[in-house]
């Protein structure tokens, strides 16, 4: 096993973890890490040692979610709830489970675009620039979406109650 | 560095650990003063917190057999593969995505090409994924492997011991050549990865040439002439992790 496979090999756990909460299913995040892997196992002599193997591999994963995405495209919506409803942290207690469903039905009403970018900051503890690579997107459009996808899920989580932000200029 | 009013950005980057200590300190006082913004920053510190503690759990579960097996070569990707060898030939030079790294890439280059790298390519792309019979002849049965290659290619073969590469010989086949019979050795280690070298005879009136390389698909092809035989080392390897491997078959080969 040389260098590259042992990074590879470690980054699968947090490849999983962005999968699930990217997909809100465990089979379909599993699906997308599968497929992400196989690709990055057939290009791994591409890899450059010294180079980032987190943001090469979230690089991968993000082209293989685009495609997977473009292919469902059109079928019937699953529900995120069918599967595995209450969600990765089954063994937690009743209220806990409750609110990562709630958590998990609120990203997924969150247009992709901007749950990708929170995942990514919030989750995945990305710098902003290492997102807006990762994602191909300008640094702007980053924070905007990054803005929008905290302030929607706020409103929808109850810290809606709070006062909006007033723009502060 | 981005001093002035307090912009929407900084709320997040005073979440996300992004400002600077300035900076930080100016938010704080910001803060401080604006009840609401500081609520609102606590609803993104709240939600960063709920994002881990869903979905950390599956950071620490155990991986599905299916993630951590490394993948083989699917059918299908062997088919891919033998097909971009096969559409090389009659177009060297002006293809996308073809790299021929000749000394010279004249007409004696592209011969030599089309007679080693190109078969040498397809033959791995066809044999390096086969499961069940990758072999003719396996390696426990190394002196009647060579022996019986060596005669039916018409000069003495030998297969290079690359052990100290970590790659141990798994065993041989006879193939067809455009005008007689090829041979084709197969190594692998101990990942389970595969290189082959490919051998034929009345290559370029057998004058010996130089290294050369050429790449498909992932897959590397190192190729030369060299007494009676022309090889091709193939393996899904970049031309730099590639060369150490030819090198050494080439001194294995002229002891």
């Amino acid at each position: 096993m040389d260098a590259a496979e042992t990074l590879l090999l470690e980054q699968i756990p947090r490849l999983r973890r962005y999968a699930r909460a990217l997909t809100g299913q465990a089979g379909s995040a599993d699906d997308l890490v599968q497929d992400c892997l196989e690709r990055a196992w057939s290009r791994l002599h591409r890899w450059r040692a010294g180079s980032d193997m987190r943001a090469w591999l979230f690089t991968i994963m993000h082209r293989v979610n685009a495609n997977r995405v473009r292919r469902l495209r059109g079928r019937p919506a699953e529900d995120p709830l069918d599967e595995e409803g209450a969600g990765a942290a089954s063994p937690q207690a009743p209220e806990m489970a409750l609110e990562i469903r709630d958590l998990d039905r609120a990203l997924q009403r969150l247009p992709e675009p901007q749950r990708q970018v929170l995942l990514l900051v919030a989750l995945e503890g990305f710098s902003y620039e290492a997102v807006a690579a990762t994602l191909d997107l300008p640094l702007g459009t980053v924070m905007s979406r990054l803005h929008r996808a905290r302030e929607r899920l706020r409103a929808e989580l109850g810290g809606g109650s709070a006062p909006r932000l007033r723009r502060v200029k | 560095m981005n001093r002035g009013p307090i912009s929407e950005a900084d709320l997040h980057g005073y979440v996300d650990g992004a400002l600077d200590p300035v900076r930080r300190r100016e938010l704080e006082e910001y803060l401080a003063a604006h009840p609401t913004v500081a609520a609102q920053v606590d609803d993104y510190r709240r939600l960063n917190a709920v994002l881990h503690s869903s979905f950390d759990p599956v950071v620490d579960a155990p991986l599905p057999q299916r993630l951590v097996q490394r993948p083989r070569a699917p059918r299908r990707l062997a088919v891919a593969a033998v097909s971009a060898w096969l559409a090389l030939g009659g177009v060297i030079g002006g293809v996308a995505g073809w790299q021929l790294h000749a000394r010279s890439a004249g007409d004696a280059g592209a011969a030599l090409e089309l007679a080693l790298a190109r078969p040498a390519g397809v033959a791995h792309a066809v044999y390096a994924p086969e499961v069940l019979h990758p072999v003719e002849v396996v390696a426990a049965q190394q002196a009647h492997l060579v022996g019986w290659l060596s005669k039916r290619l018409g000069a003495p073969l030998h297969a290079p011991a690359l052990d100290g590469l970590g790659y141990q010989l798994v065993g041989g086949r006879l193939l067809p050549a455009s005008d007689g019979p090829a041979a084709q050795l197969m190594y692998q280690d101990s990942a389970g990865r595969r290189l082959t070298l490919y051998v034929r005879s009345g290559v370029s009136d057998n004058r010996d040439t130089a290294f050369r390389f050429a790449e498909q698909d992932g897959l590397g092809v190192f190729y030369w002439v060299d007494g009676p035989f022309g090889y091709a080392l193939s393996a899904p390897l970049t031309r730099d992790q590639l060369l150490p491997v030819a090198q050494t078959v080439y001194s294995a080969l002229n002891p």
